[in-house]
């Protein structure tokens, strides 16, 4: 990866096709070292840290996690090729990639650091490709200081862990106990968490991934936060060893549950196509979080079926939305190149102009809304066992704290469904409410190409997420000491041994047939098709006068999701609406106004900035003492720091 | 019960459905009409009304998509696919490996989402208040579906309603509070669902609160024949569901005799009618509430569900 960026300095147009040539080739390689089951593999490498040394090393884990990013890449890359509105920063593409690879092959806590840290750097570049536009801007001053937050917790969390070494093994042999465990838990939260998109650090998400080019976030979006998980899985599941109490998955599952509920809610809210697909990520996000605070919580209670069940989940959900998010937002990138613009509002009926996209757009959707018998439906399914499976572990507390999980979940993916039915329904459906949209142009043939690669690998995993979680079996072994084994079948996905579980083929099946059925019984009908007006309840067609006039008439994406607005939005994102209705006679327009406050915003950064303010006024203060005051300031700073250390000393 | 019975039980369930569906709809109009003082028209008109609009052409606007036309026979696949997981007069068919309540759900997702996208596709004010109304509609009832499902998870072991059934049928799960409050959960669950009176009026002519019928105002022809279907098919699909759950008696045992098919399939029917008289005198007395208080009913309905689960932690100290 980094020889094509050095090669992609010198000719940036070659960046995509290196990338996704060298993608492919990792994608291919990551398969076939999980199908032939190879154990485990270790490389030191003498570049590095002095006298340490860099360690790489590939397990199952890292592999499942390889091949989703890959997959994804070679598909973003893909789409990039023959566009040339990117080339001052296509060398940071493959690199971007390769800071992703690196942080998954790595084998001690240096490189992970630096892995991670490439790809925050790199993808920050990438997001600030168009930097002339000032949102881009702010998303990406955003994205850098959640960025540089996080970059300071994994180094503490890798100091915390790096007891005796730090290399894995090392930190395996020494897993931290105590205040140091629960220190590691929160800081891995944080640092990696809110690349993740785990409530509350998710706020950067939506901004910053619809900043970036269409490709770019379709990676950020679909791979680097499940790059993030990984850290999060690796720190929790392994560094920390097996011996942690069963309490430590609990917070996962209260922020996957926030995460799952609020990212839904607000993917129905926003009007830009790629901040709501980045609001679903958040919501997708916080489903997978579940699935290994369950994991977490059920290995703690020694119940490892059900471990491996939540583990699996995740695992399969992860493959799942790493393979459907990247085709969403590289569609809504087609839709910016081919209708000019991403707003709902000014888009509509483009399944006439663009319809191999709109097509693809709809599947995409389909697998968001978890409708059966997509690889979205697989995950959520097991998602929804390994909860029901949960009251299991005992306790009052735990057990209600599922059942709200579970409700939330529900609510969740029927929000994210509408969100979906948003999407599609505004913007590809209907009537153009723009002459924009109305002479927007089909996407080029690569993008088309991506698109309909990765969707064709969606709808096998959707097929047989069995044939998946097979692979995945060490991973699971890695995560939770057992397999999902029998219970993963290539035609039946059970919760449990000798249980009736879900068979995906035979959904198909079902449905194709009644479909089929249907479709041939239709011929005794009368056929016979006449194309008129819209009905409309019997409202006239509109006047020539307003050629876009009329098409405003219809639901926008504001409208739609104004009962929601109404009867959560309320509690749940302070959402205030102000009617300005002009005096009678005064000819100007009415105006709505409808304000949403993130949870988090309130919660967490608005005070973060009151105390930061703060903290800079008392630093202002001292700017202007006299240098009296100043040395007596630093007599006094010397005095405390000594008794501090005498005071240790004497402990 | 060997595969050729099983696949023949799966057959005969799927033709009694589909054939009873539209009936269902014409004993429930009569019957209303009855106790309104009203004649009424007959109970075969459904299926005279499915045949008239069959004969009839279908008007589609200048601007429908492939999905309009797509979306009828999608919306009824997915409800027809339904039925085919939910056991109506015998256990062990063919396909109750597959009949998990997820899936179902599930199906009818597709179904929900299918109307939902047509509703949007001409591009009328009317289509779109009725996709969001239903979707927001939606968001509300899927919670409580799941904790339904999560109760009867607790209480039996699987998701899968054939399984829920047979544990029903051998009595060893008697009586319980939490079925008692799950019930009322799933009742209005299915009311919402079907879009019958309070939430919602199928035979509503006044355009600002139609859901369903506002979705669907745009079709004609063979068209809205399907779409008419789908609605009593889901109707009869939600009676079987709740009949096969809460009152599972009646229904043949998987390795019974074709002879006791005879005896579930008088049960099944009887089941129905006596949800069809509920349903009936529900509808007569109570008035259509406005739209921004379906959530509120459904979140007494989530309450319930929420209610029943934690009656269960308590009473079992469940583990």
């Amino acid at each position: 990866m980094n020889v094509a960026a050095l090669l992609a300095v010198l000719r940036p147009m070659l960046a995509p096709v290196l990338t996704a040539l060298l993608a492919g080739c990792g994608a291919v390689a990551a398969l076939s070292y999980l199908v032939m089951g190879a154990p485990a593999v270790t490389l030191d490498l003498p570049i590095g840290l002095p006298g340490a040394g860099i360690t790489l090393a590939l397990d199952g884990l890292s592999a499942v996690f390889l091949l989703v990013v890959f997959l994804a890449s070679t598909a973003a890359a893909a789409s990039a090729i023959g566009d040339h509105h990117y080339t001052e920063t296509a060398p940071f593409l493959p690199a971007f990639v390769g800071g992703m690879a690196l942080a998954l092959v790595a084998g001690d806590g240096f490189s992970l650091l630096l892995g991670f840290e490439a790809m925050s750097v790199t993808s920050l570049v990438l997001v600030l490709s168009t930097h002339r536009d000032g949102t881009v801007r702010q998303g990406g001053l955003l994205y850098g200081g959640m960025a540089a937050l996080g970059a300071l917790s994994l180094i503490m969390v890798v100091g915390l862990l790096a007891q005796r070494g730090l290399s894995f093994a090392a930190m395996r042999a020494a897993p931290p106990e105590g205040w140091r465990a629960i220190l590691v838990l929160a800081l891995v939260l944080v640092g990696a968490g809110s690349k993740a998109g785990i409530v509350p650090l998710h706020t950067w998400l939506p901004p910053a991934h619809a900043a970036a080019p269409a490709h770019v976030s379709a990676l950020m979006s679909g791979v680097m936060t499940k790059v993030a998980l990984y850290v999060v899985v690796r720190v929790l599941f392994d560094l920390c060893g097996p011996a942690q109490p069963a309490w430590f998955g609990v917070p996962l599952i209260v922020l996957g549950a926030a995460g799952a509920l609020l990212g839904a809610l607000r993917a129905n809210m926003e009007g830009d196509i790629k901040a709501a697909l980045a609001c679903s990520t958040i919501e997708n996000v916080g489903l997978i979080t579940i699935g290994f605070g369950v994991a977490l919580v059920a290995r703690g209670a020694d119940l490892p079926a059900l471990a491996s069940l939540g583990a699996a989940a995740a695992l399969l959900h992860i493959v799942a939305h790493g393979l459907f998010k990247p085709l969403l937002f590289l569609g809504a990138g087609a839709i910016q190149d081919g209708a000019g613009t991403r707003r709902l509002d000014r888009l509509g009926g483009l399944i006439h102009r663009m319809p191999v996209t709109s097509a693809l757009l709809i599947f995409g959707a389909v697998n968001l809304a978890a409708l059966p018998p997509t690889a979205g439906f697989a995950g959520e399914w097991l998602l929804f066992q390994s909860v029901l499976g949960a009251p299991r572990i005992g306790g009052f507390a735990v057990q209600v704290l599922v059942c709200v999980t579970a409700g939330l979940m529900a609510m969740g993916a029927a929000l994210a469904a509408a969100a979906a039915v948003r999407l599609v329904g505004v913007a590809l459906l209907g009537r153009p409410r723009g002459p924009r949209a109305a002479a927007a142009e089909e996407a080029g043939p690569w993008k088309l190409r991506a698109m309909s690669g990765v969707a064709s690998v969606a709808f096998l995993v959707g097929l047989f997420p069995g044939s998946v979680l097979r692979l995945a079996g060490p991973a699971l072994r890695t995560l939770t000491g057992a397999e999902m084994g029998e219970r993963a079948g290539l035609a039946v996905l059970t919760p449990a041994l000798d249980m009736p579980g879900y068979a995906a083929l035979l959904t198909l099946a079902l449905l194709l047939l009644a479909f089929g059925a249907i479709w041939f019984l239709r011929q005794f009908a009368d056929l016979r098709t006449t194309r008129g007006p819209a009905w409309d309840c019997g409202f006239g067609a509109s006047t020539a006068r307003l050629p876009f006039g009329d098409p405003l008439t219809q639901y926008s994406g504001g409208g739609f999701s104004q009962p929601l607005r109404r009867a959560l939005g309320h509690s749940i994102l302070a959402a205030r609406e102000v009617v300005s209705m002009p005096e009678p006679g005064d000819t100007s327009a009415a105006r709505i106004e409808v304000t949403l406050r993130d949870p988090a915003n309130a919660w967490v950064f608005a005070p973060f900035a009151y105390w930061r303010d703060k903290a800079s006024g008392i630093a202002d203060t001292m700017q202007f003492l006299t240098i009296r005051q100043i040395l007596s300031v630093m007599v006094g700073v010397l005095v405390l720091f000594l008794i501090v250390i005498a005071v240790i000393e004497q402990l | 019960m060997s595969i050729v019975l099983g696949f023949i039980a799966l057959c005969l369930h799927l033709a009694l459905m589909l054939a009873a569906a539209p009936l269902l709809v014409g004993v429930l109009r009569k019957f209303k009409a009855r106790l309104l003082g009203r004649t009424g028209a007959p109970v075969l008109q459904p299926y005279r009304d499915l045949a008239r609009l069959l004969r009839k052409q279908a008007v589609v606007a200048e601007n429908a998509s492939a999905v309009f036309v797509l979306a009828p026979a999608v919306a009824l696949a997915g409800t027809i696919a339904a039925v085919a997981l939910v056991p109506s007069f015998t256990l062990g068919t063919s396909t109750s490996a597959a009949s998990d309540l997820l899936l179902i759900g599930g199906m009818l997702a597709i179904s929900r989402v299918a109307l939902a996208l047509a509703g949007m596709d001409i591009g009328t004010a009317f289509g779109g208040i009725g996709a969001s109304r239903e979707m927001t509609f939606a968001a509300f009832a899927e919670p409580v579906m799941l904790l339904v499902i999560f109760t009867l998870a607790l209480l039996v072991g699987t998701t899968n309603l054939d399984v829920i059934a047979t544990v029903g049928r051998e009595a060893s799960l008697g009586l319980r509070v939490s079925l008692g409050l799950v019930l009322a959960a799933v009742v209005v669950l299915a009311i919402v669902e079907n879009g019958r009176i309070p939430v919602d009026n199928p035979a509503t002519h006044l355009e600002l609160t139609m859901v369903h019928e506002a979705m669907v105002l745009e079709y004609a022809g063979w068209q809205l024949a399907l779409i008419e279907f789908t609605a009593a098919l889901k109707l009869l699909l939600w009676m079987t569901l709740i009949a096969a759950v809460f009152c599972p008696f009646g229904m043949a045992a998987p390795d019974a005799s074709p002879l006791y098919w005879l005896l579930g399939i008088v049960a099944w029917a009887g089941k129905v009618a006596v949800g069809t008289v509920g349903v009936g005198l529900l509808e007569i007395s109570i008035a259509k509430m406005r739209v921004f208080r379906v959530p509120e009913f459904l979140g007494v309905a989530l309450l319930l569900a929420v209610l029943a689960a934690v009656f269960l932690f308590v009473s079992q100290g469940f583990a």
